[in-house]
């Protein structure tokens, strides 16, 4: 029990995966300009990043490892994430039509984010089992809207500041997301 | 032997995800009709918001229900609108393409600064502060609120004046809606005769506070021959359906506030 609680926290702030490991920057920059966005890609990314997790596990565990494709498995991911992301957009449009068009845009574009392929080869890595892998994709996608609703909410506030001319932009966007990498390694001494 | 293993393998993952995406495509299919699938192939499909929905899919969807208007699309203008027209079997009167214009030219230059301002950088909160940042009460203050409201980089701040760059403008009026002074205006992409200014001083108040403002002097309406340009309330403004675009009153104007045709 103590392991698997150590896996969510350990995913969402000891390796956060936009400030520790740098995956998922694309969306992560592009997407904090607003807090009602960044919140819904978040809310995505959770659901999907669990999902694909459970997926990608048990599909290397009961196909491709016994077959010794292990060097497959960055292709079959990939396919199968697509596919799984596509699948649940269907299922959300027919079934939930509100959660749908409160997900709008982001669901389909999480089918290109790389944090959710790194996070499926990294268990596999890791060598996690079943119940460790869906327990750190979902660390990890709770990690992963930390980071991005902070960021927004620091913009938010940015919006308003007198920052110099050639920092304005993106500039002090990346310079802030430095900062709040620098802070999220403090939590590498953190001991459960 | 084992590159047909592979082969296989992925082949068949590959079939089987193909076939899930199939069943479930049929499973939990949702009716759309046709002709909003054809409106949404017709729109540009760069989901820029510019038409105020949340992109092209949730714009095909309010034409197709009525709620956007067919030509609604700034980005994609006549040719598109006449496209979905067609498919929703209508005629469509193209919308005229339209850009922002700012009406003001009172740039550093010409206006008097009223000391420095040092609160925050943006003109809705100048002006709710009660803060004249330039010395004219009517004209553009320059700190940039149409500038970071354009999503499509359209807008430069120069000598604390906004300018519109008509190649990136798509007409979309999130500028309209921001200037605090409502200086920024929706013109006609093919007239050139406008009055950058929105001055309501009289004469010699504004020649007090800016060198380049319209001093509702009537000159312009005295010499315009379609009866296009009209002086109230002290500042002349100009009707763009009936300016043929002589550029007469624009020679004739003595603070040359008025924009020449671009071929005079």
């Amino acid at each position: 029990m103590k392991s698997l609680i150590m896996i969510i926290v350990g995913c969402a702030l000891i390796n956060n995966v936009v400030l520790n490991q740098f995956l998922g920057i694309c969306s992560f920059l592009g997407v904090s300009r607003q807090m009602k966005a960044s919140l819904s890609l978040g809310v995505a990314v959770i659901f999907v990043m669990t999902l694909a997790s459970a997926v990608c596990s048990l599909l290397y565990t009961y196909v491709l490892a016994p077959l010794s494709l292990d060097y497959m498995k960055t292709i079959v991911f990939i396919l199968v994430i697509a596919c799984l992301v596509q699948v649940v957009e269907m299922f959300l449009k027919r079934k939930s039509p509100a959660i749908y068009r409160a997900l709008g845009i982001y669901l389909p574009l999480i089918t290109t984010n790389c944090a959710v392929l790194g996070v499926a080869l990294t268990n596999v890595q890791d060598g996690f089992g079943f119940a460790e892998s869906v327990l750190a994709g979902f660390g990890t996608a709770v990690g992963y809207t930390l980071a991005i609703v902070l960021l927004a909410s620091i913009r938010s506030r940015i919006r308003e500041e007198d920052i110099p001319a050639p920092l304005r932009g993106a500039p002090i966007v990346l310079i802030s997301a430095a900062l709040m990498s620098i802070a999220f390694m403090g939590f590498a001494n953190l001991s459960i | 032997m084992q590159i047909i293993i592979t082969t296989l393998v992925i082949l068949v993952i590959g079939f089987i995800v193909g076939y899930a995406l199939v069943l479930t495509d049929k499973k939990f299919h949702v009716d759309t009709d046709e002709r909003e699938q054809a409106i949404r192939d017709a729109l540009p499909g760069n989901n820029c918001g510019a038409c105020g929905q949340a992109g092209c899919d949730a714009m095909a969807a309010a034409m197709f229900k009525g709620e956007a208007p067919l030509n609604g699309c700034p980005v994609g203008g006549a040719s598109v609108a006449q496209m979905i027209g067609q498919i929703m079997g209508v005629d469509v009167e193209a919308a005229v393409p339209k850009a922002a214009f700012v009406r003001c030219s009172g740039c550093r230059e010409v206006t008097r600064d009223q000391g420095r301002y040092v609160g925050i950088m943006d003109c809705r909160a100048a002006v709710q502060a009660g803060l004249n940042v330039t010395s004219c009460v009517f004209g553009c203050i320059g700190l940039g609120s149409c500038q970071k409201a354009c999503p499509h980089d359209a807008i430069v701040i120069q000598e604390g004046l906004a300018h519109i760059l008509p190649q990136k403008c798509v007409g979309c009026g999130l500028c309209v809606k921001t200037c605090p002074r409502a200086l920024i205006e929706l013109k006609p992409r093919d007239r050139q005769v406008a009055v950058r200014c929105m001055s309501h001083d009289r004469g010699p108040l504004v020649k007090k506070v800016c060198t380049a403002g319209c001093i509702g002097c009537g000159l312009c309406e005295k010499v315009c021959e379609s009866g296009a340009i009209k002086v109230e309330g002290n500042v002349a403004s100009v009707n763009y359906e009936l300016c043929t675009q002589c550029g007469k009153c624009a020679e004739k104007c003595p603070s040359k506030v008025i924009t020449l045709p671009r071929s005079a």
